[in-house]
């Protein structure tokens, strides 16, 4: 191997804890682009819930609390875009990109880019070692992908994000509401989002506003690298799973290969073409653009 | 006949072995209107592409004024003068009528400098031409059906048309739109323009039409001087044929009403109000001509576009119908006409298309159970006979009658009390159409009470235990199994006898 250092336990723990809250929060962005949506605030919700859980610790807040209250906060966040892309029928692109910029603007106007610090003890890794903290995170990410797996593959729930993504209308005549099934995977993300805030926010003393950039991105490009497809109902979850791997492995592996790491991007970028070029990883037929449109011409 | 703008001798064209036109002969003479006349799927679509060049022949030949042409491809028929309107005009909505008009009279140059002056006069002049007044810089969304059709009727004269078809152009016109295309049809005829026009509707055709061809499974009738017939004789060679040997018998005993449509309407989908009753084991056929409401008055019923007045009952017990899914719950279920679109969802595996409708009833928590699931996919498709390579096969890769029967299975896995069927037999081969009609009686005989819309006049005759006709949004007529004749239920539908809604 060309570096082995990079296999330690050590290492891999770090790389583990550090990726679980990227993978909670895809988890949320896989469901929404399974319905042939999309959602660009996930970043800027996963900053206010960070900020809200950091405050409530101050205050004294157990873990499951501040858990509770963070993915109640972004269930709510969530719930808002749900209502204006499912109620109102707004594009979900606009429609994100607007409460992306209300969330992070709100929260400058609100903690002028201000730390939450002064955290208590019992904050970091829930008040236990290290060690323990980092399996605590690890295990709550897997345990979130195992039940996706459940929810996407076994339910009905699962089965009816599949066919509103594929065909709003046919699923509607099949007697789903696609509206109830859109509102409620925005709720569902939102709720994600929150939850792997507080995966973030536990490895550090304090937390930073400013938390959170560039998470939409990465979700998004994990759950295209996974197999799932922007125009909705393919994909499967375990595919992203593999696509945030793959994604999270480029920094590090950079580092632990002596090459500079600013190729970090690039290379990720390269990535997620060469995913979308071969339709994913995760074993969705693949379809051409010119497929795509013959069927547009077809409706 | 030296004087054909357009000359068709012994046209054949078979597809995959189905014989579509069989030595079929049309000509079209400068400045004349022929019509083109024939049921569903008599060939009229088929005959259309071949002198637009979109199909070329298997045999016959093609000559456009008195000149043999060789290999029609559409390009070639454009720089010949030979264009077609279809119902839906293709215009761009979001530019201008002039820009409209200047993106098929330009030679695409994209760094040209556009002349917006010429433009507006060209586009002026040819408008001007079909006598519509409309402004050139008026947006193409902002004009009404017929000025569309009008704008594109200027756009292809622009371009030297000297044939022009026309399918259906009326079809979703009102009375007084329709004479405004007729006197454009009218003053182009003087400048020698000939028409090929298609319309379900006679009386406009006896008022435009010089001369009628008909068709019928795709070998022509004949051609007629349009003074030298009337609308019976018409229809009789139009239909022609016997109908009922090929159908499953008829209902042997109806029960009670399943379901009591009283006075309900949806004004936004042009449903005025409409009332009627089926039976337990009856099918009842909505006959009616394309744009004549069936299928909205389908949509009302299953709840797409929710009724805003009346009552429906089913068994008895009034029920409130907002969605396609308060309609499931309440038993009625609806197969809609396309189900490529709407019936099935293709990129979803059999398996997955039949339970998708049912999941309450055969997952009460939730979850799916993968061998239930299995058997009732398994028992559909040796029930149905569906053929495919196994209930894990993808829908959209089933032929189409095997999906109409997956779209089926889907309603009847749900058990519902009033089956709607819209189109039930389209696009489907005749082996499959008779093991779908088979199936329907048996659905009937089951208890279900049955509405199946279909425009094949001869399926409806023939499958019908009692038939409505619908014109303009209202049932104008009802016959019973014994008194259907085709050309009775054609004569309804047509609105022959003249009577208005």
């Amino acid at each position: 191997m060309a570096a082995p250092d990079f296999f330690k336990p050590r290492q891999l723990l770090a790389l583990g804890t550090a990726t679980a809250p990227v993978l909670v929060a895809a988890m949320g962005v896989t469901m929404i682009i399974l319905c042939r949506q999309i959602d660009i605030s996930i970043g800027s919700q996963f900053a206010l819930c960070s900020v809200f859980i950091g405050l409530a610790a101050q205050k004294g807040g157990g873990p499951l609390e501040l858990v509770a209250l963070a993915m109640g906060v972004g269930g709510v966040m969530g719930a808002v875009n749900g209502v204006l892309v499912a109620g109102v029928g707004l594009p979900s692109i606009v429609v994100t990109l607007a409460t992306m910029a209300t969330w992070r603007e709100s929260l400058r106007w609100w903690r002028e880019g201000e730390f939450v610090r002064n955290l208590p003890e019992t904050f970091q890794w829930f008040g236990a070692s290290q060690m323990t903290g980092q399996w605590l995170v690890i295990t709550a990410g897997i345990m979130v992908l195992g039940c996706m797996v459940m929810i996407t593959q076994f339910t009905a729930g699962g089965r009816f994000m599949y066919a509103v993504g594929s065909d709003p209308e046919a699923a509607r005549l099949a007697g789903i509401r696609p509206m109830w099934v859109t509102f409620s995977v925005f709720v569902s993300a939102g709720a994600l989002t929150g939850l792997a805030a507080v995966l973030n926010a536990v490895r550090f003393t304090d937390v930073d506003p400013k938390t959170g950039t560039g998470l939409e991105m990465q979700a998004i490009a994990a759950a295209v690298v996974g197999g799932v497809s922007v125009a909705g109902g393919r994909g499967r979850v375990l595919g992203v799973f593999a696509g945030v791997l793959l994604l999270a492995c480029v920094g590090p592996g950079l580092v632990f290969l002596n090459l500079p790491a600013q190729w970090e991007r690039a290379i990720q970028g390269g990535i997620i073409l060469l995913a979308v070029a071969s339709d994913g990883l995760g074993g969705g037929r693949p379809r051409r653009l010119r497929e795509q449109h013959e069927e547009k011409k077809r409706r | 006949m030296n004087d054909s703008v357009l000359d068709l001798r012994s046209i054949s064209k078979s597809f995959q072995g189905v014989q579509a036109l069989r030595e079929v002969s049309f000509d079209l003479k400068a400045g004349e209107v022929h019509a083109l006349l024939g049921e569903n799927g008599a060939g009229k679509s088929t005959l259309i592409k071949v002198i637009t060049g979109a199909h070329s022949p298997d045999e016959g030949e093609i000559r456009v004024n008195g000149h043999k042409v060789e290999r029609l491809d559409p390009g070639m028929a454009r720089r010949l003068g030979i264009a077609a309107i279809y119902q839906q005009p293709a215009l761009f909505a979001d530019l201008s009528v002039s820009e409209n008009i200047a993106l098929a009279l330009e030679a695409p140059a994209p760094f040209r400098r556009i002349r917006w002056g010429g433009r507006r006069a060209a586009a002026a002049r040819l408008l001007r031409r079909v006598g519509a007044r409309i402004d050139p810089d008026a947006f193409v969304c902002e004009l009404s059906m017929p000025e569309q059709q009008l704008v594109e009727i200027a756009r292809v004269l622009g371009t030297g048309a000297r044939v022009l078809i026309m399918d259906e152009p009326t079809a979703s016109l009102t009375p007084g739109e329709v004479s405004a295309l007729q006197e454009a049809i009218r003053v182009l005829k003087q400048d020698g323009v000939g028409f090929v026009y298609i319309s379900h509707r006679l009386p406009e055709v006896f008022e435009l039409a010089d001369r009628i061809t008909v068709l019928r499974d795709g070998t022509s009738v004949g051609t007629f001087h349009a003074a030298s017939l009337d609308e019976s004789d018409l229809i009789r060679r139009m239909v022609g044929r016997d109908l009922s040997a090929e159908y499953p018998g008829a209902c042997k005993h109806t029960g009670p009403v399943r379901l009591e449509v009283r006075d309900v309407g949806c004004v936004a989908s042009g449903v005025p109000k409409v009332s009627f009753q089926l039976r337990s084991g009856e099918i009842v056929g909505l006959s009616g001509l394309v744009g004549a409401g069936r299928t909205e008055l389908a949509r009302v019923l299953f709840g797409i576009t929710p009724p805003d007045s009346g009552q429906i009952l089913v068994d008895g017990n009034e029920v409130r119908i907002v969605s396609p899914r308060s309609a499931a719950a309440a038993g009625i279920c609806y197969l809609p006409e396309d189900r490529r679109r709407h019936g099935i969802v293709l990129e979803m595996s059999l398996l997955v298309n039949i339970s998708l409708a049912i999941h309450d009833k055969v997952f009460p928590r939730g979850w799916i159970l993968e061998d239930a699931e299995r058997r009732l996919a398994s028992r559909f498709v040796g029930e149905l006979g569906i053929k495919c390579a196994g209930v894990e096969a993808l829908a959209g890769s089933l032929s189409g009658g095997n999906q109409q029967k997956v779209a089926l299975a889907r309603w009847l896995a749900a058990d519902p009390k009033v089956l709607i069927l819209d189109e039930p037999t389209q696009g489907v081969d005749v082996g499959a159409k008779r093991e779908i009609h088979r199936l329907i009686r048996s659905l009937a005989d089951r208890g279900m009470a049955v509405l199946m819309i279909s425009s094949d006049l001869p399926e409806v005759i023939g499958m019908s235990d009692r038939i409505l006709v619908m014109r303009g949004g209202c049932l104008m007529g009802e016959f019973a199994r014994e008194e259907a004749t085709s050309d009775g239920v054609m004569s309804a539908a047509l609105g022959k006898g003249g009577e208005a809604c």
